[in-house]
């Protein structure tokens, strides 16, 4: 029974496409084209106008080259910008309305949109490539005066919040694709939560990329306002096709004074095939903004998924007694090849932030670690930890370990530690003698490994992550 | 960039070379003058940025100047307390040579080489080296020669030299069993030039080469240093740092340890005051079985003083059962400091234990309690545990004559 389980796993098993019909904006990369995007939501004026500004900018940017993985070029006015299932030119009102198809997909992906089937209570909000399909539990949020919809839908119904803080962390000034998202971005998430209110419940998102020559650019943007509380959880899952797809979404989160928020992603998009075609892109821009005096964010991630990963969840601890924390968990298996790590950049006094890595490469892939600590001169007292720990199997892999350290205080501390290692034999064969194969051996070796990270993921989360550290590692080994 | 292409054309007038080299210069001169000298979007100078130091410290620089004054060696710049082989230069001219203390035939110092090597990846200022540097010297170790007693070459400059750019480079060949102690002893009189040294080790079987470079005493200069280094098997190379006294100085080390159970040690101390701006770089390259490498570096840093320190081990696929360690540590004395690290990993075979660390921050007020609670003033307890703290660095010098040397320089007593 067991070996079937497995045998189904070695696949990626969310590789299924859904045959729904499209409605997609003109293929390019060109002013009409944000026009389009921007009408098709019918946004504001003031919004139209800052995705032009960031378009102007994309135009003489060019693309960073700093980074290990390269890449072939992509080709950007070949890609489809905003695509959307044809039922969603009016968008539905209720779950009874949605295309049953995409209720289906969301079933196979261990998605119920459907609230009466949820056990755990966790509010979702699904996005299906451009285009946010339901969010649930929106009664219960509503009542704490907990903001949780589309960020399209945030822009109608609260345009003062999403004017305020858009932008006001990762500017359209910033990079050549977080400008690029800037411009083009079709949806995501919105998160704001009223002062000295704990949310009851997990926010969730799901993000699903369905349409083939599409770019999936969204948008989440969370507001803890004073004294509050967020867990929030991000997945992703896309259909096994041979061209690669790029990801390239914002995400933006501000902390106020007191408040915490604690966000969460296991990424699990298609990483390509055993020869390394196909696969997603993904180059995230991930920032929070600790604002307030005594806030908190935390960055849990378990990277499994995508061809490239790129991405660097950092935090801007400007509030005095503000604490940053970065939990990673990235495995590479085959071709593929992930450039991840965080940034902690001290500014407030009395400011804490802490980093703990866990990198795993096997295959043919390749695995770094690039991360910047800054401690500023007027932030005193701060104090920061890293560690960054790697296992290598087999010797076609590489694990590297990049960290940029500065600082400028003299009453404040860094330490930074990091090891690479690989299974010892030791280990593999005193779990062989208690009657575990090699597969199950390493993938409990691994989990210890990487328990560290994996305690800070929510319990349902937690369950999911553990078991797809084992499934990306499958045929590593032996 | 005008001031080197009309010096350049001069030297070329003035010294009589061969076709070869010409074009070897030609071909640096033309690769230095596009890029320039190395500023902060460069990677590898972005915690330094010498384009910005020679312009603010220096202004305009000379590049080659017909006939440097050599004058007479000064007493004063000897070492008197260690028996040792001298090598002299004076404004990167070479005035005395003297291996009295080795046995005739076993070590030469040639100067008549052909100045013409393999091109080191992206690097202008050996490119700057290469085209100017008008000769290249070589000193040879022959086989199952032990060197008796430590070389020290001077590096000097009159009081009157300023605003000149020198250019020195030396190859150092060490044959099968051999070794060599070499001590570079910086003692400057001369203010605000740049001096760019290039240094070529090859290590063959079973060599040992011991290198520690002094740059303790007070001056306003800024030096470049470059060690490339390549290593056979069973060969040992350990360099050791004492960055203390130029205005700007940055020590590039690179290593590669191509024999099997061949090993490297990188040490080195950053004790810096009065805005001065250190660095020291190295890149170790493991590309067989069973090599090792240690590296150590730590930084007391006061009034305005930065310290940088870039270390990167390499680990090729094919070398398995490498060790590689790294550990900076920093003390920052006042708030007026900077210390940035950059401690590199790059693996590609996993039966490897490979390990960095790096921690930094200021003096531990408890301890220094604990020891004025014992009676020492807040100065001693300072000084004790600033000395306590870098002299780990130093004890890990393997030769004991060199160690009390520096402990005596350095001013450390010998309790330490």
């Amino acid at each position: 029974m067991r070996e079937k389980e497995l045998e189904k796993l070695k696949d990626y098993k969310y590789g299924f496409s859904t045959d729904i019909e499209n409605f997609k904006a003109p293929k390019g990369l060109n002013e009409d084209v944000i026009k389009f995007i921007s009408n098709i939501k019918k946004e504001p004026k003031w919004l139209l106008d800052w995705r032009l500004k960031a378009y102007n900018r994309v135009k003489v940017l060019k693309e960073p080259n700093w980074q290990k993985p390269k890449y072939p070029k992509i080709d950007y006015q070949d890609l489809y910008y905003y695509s959307a299932p044809k039922s969603f030119k009016e968008k539905p009102k209720s779950l009874d309305e949605l295309d049953p198809k995409l209720i289906e997909t969301y079933n196979k992906l261990g998605i119920p949109l459907n609230e009466q089937k949820r056990l755990n209570g966790i509010a979702v909000d699904a996005v299906f490539d451009s285009v946010s399909v339901a969010t649930t539990f929106k009664d219960t949020l509503t009542e704490k005066g907990i903001i949780f919809c589309s960020i399209s839908e945030a822009i109608q119904k609260h345009p003062d919040l999403v004017k305020k803080y858009l932008g006001s962390v990762i500017p359209i000034t910033d990079h050549y694709f977080a400008t690029l998202n800037s411009a083009v971005f079709t949806d995501g998430s919105f998160v704001y939560i009223p002062p000295g209110v704990r949310c009851p419940m997990e926010l969730s998102t799901y993000f699903r990329i369905n349409a083939s020559d599409t770019g999936q650019f969204e948008r989440t943007l969370i507001i803890a306002d004073k004294g509050s509380y967020v867990s929030y959880l991000e997945g992703c899952t896309a259909p096994m096709r041979d061209e690669n797809q790029l990801h390239a979404a914002n995400v933006e989160l501000i902390a106020l004074d007191d408040a915490e928020i604690k966000y969460s992603t296991v990424q699990n998009w298609y990483p390509g095939d055993k020869d390394g075609k196909g696969g997603i892109y993904n180059f995230v821009t991930k920032r929070g903004l600790c604002k307030g005096k005594n806030s908190k964010i935390s960055w849990t991630q378990v990277e499994t998924g995508s061809a490239i990963t790129w991405k660097y969840p950092s935090c801007i601890l400007q509030g005095d007694n503000s604490v940053g924390e970065f939990y990673s968990i990235a495995i590479t298996n085959n071709h593929q090849k992930a450039d991840t790590g965080t940034k902690m950049i001290h500014l407030g006094k009395n400011t804490k932030s802490k980093i703990i890595s866990k990198g795993i490469s096997a295959g043919f892939s390749d695995m770094t670690y690039r991360g910047l600590v800054d401690i500023s001169p007027k932030s005193s007292n701060s104090s920061n930890y890293t560690q960054c720990d790697s296992l290598l199997m087999g010797n076609k892999c590489g694990a590297h370990t990049i960290p940029y350290i500065k600082n400028k205080n003299s009453n404040s501390n860094i330490a930074h530690e990091a090891t690479t290692s690989k299974i010892s034999d030791e280990q593999l064969h005193y779990c062989q003698q208690r009657g575990l194969n090699s597969e199950e051996a390493v993938s409990l070796i691994v989990n210890g490994f990487c328990k560290e990270v994996l305690q800070q993921l929510p319990m349902e989360f937690a369950v999911e992550a553990q078991k797809l550290v084992g499934i990306s590692l499958e045929g590593s080994v032996g | 960039m005008e001031n080197f292409k009309t010096d350049f054309a001069k030297m070329l007038k003035n010294n009589n070379l061969s076709e070869k080299e010409i074009a070897f210069k030609n071909f640096n001169a033309k690769e230095f003058s596009s890029h320039g000298f190395p500023n902060r979007k460069d990677e590898d100078w972005k915690f330094s940025d010498i384009n910005q130091i020679i312009k603010k410290e220096i202004g305009e620089l000379n590049f080659y100047t017909e006939q440097l004054k050599k004058g007479e060696i000064d007493k004063d710049i000897l070492l008197n307390e260690i028996e040792h082989n001298k090598l002299i230069f004076i404004n990167g001219q070479l005035v005395q040579i003297d291996f009295n203390y080795e046995d005739k035939g076993k070590v030469e110092f040639l100067d008549n080489q052909n100045n013409i090597d393999e091109q080191l990846a992206d690097n202008s200022l050996i490119n700057l080296n290469n085209a100017l540097s008008n000769k290249s010297y070589k000193l040879l170790v022959k086989k199952n020669y032990q060197i008796k007693k430590p070389l020290i070459i001077y590096h000097t400059t009159k009081s009157e030299l300023t605003s000149q750019n020198i250019n020195l480079k030396i190859n150092f060949e060490l044959e099968e069993n051999s070794s060599l102690k070499l001590i570079d002893l910086v003692k400057d009189k001369g203010n605000k030039n740049f001096i760019n040294i290039f240094y070529n080790f090859s290590l063959e079987k079973n060599s040992i080469l011991k290198n520690y470079k002094i740059d303790q005493f007070e001056n306003d200069n800024i030096r470049y240093m470059f060690n490339n280094i390549k290593q056979s098997s069973n060969s040992v190379s350990e360099t050791f740092y004492l960055s203390k006294g130029s205005t700007f100085s940055k020590n590039e080390i690179f290593c590669d340890l191509k024999g099997e159970h061949s090993s490297a040690f990188v040490n080195g101390i950053f004790s810096l005051n009065k805005s001065k701006h250190h660095e020291i770089k190295a890149k170790i390259n493991h590309l067989v079985e069973n090599t090792k490498s240690y590296q150590l570096v730590k930084s007391v840093l006061e009034n305005k003083s930065r310290s940088a320190y870039q270390g990167k081990i390499y680990v090729d696929s094919k070398a398995q059962k490498t060790d590689g360690y790294q550990l900076s540590k920093a003390i920052l004395v006042d708030e007026t400091t900077e210390f940035n690290a950059k401690p590199e990993l790059e693996i590609y075979a996993d039966d490897v234990k490979c390990s960095h660390g790096s921690a930094s921050g200021s003096l531990d007020e408890n301890s220094i309690f604990y020891l004025m609670s014992r009676g020492l003033s807040y100065k001693e307890a300072r000084e004790l545990l600033i000395n306590g703290f870098l002299v780990e660095v130093i004890n890990q010098i393997t030769d004991e004559p060199i160690k009390k040397l520096i402990k005596n320089l350095y001013g450390l007593k010998n309790e330490y």
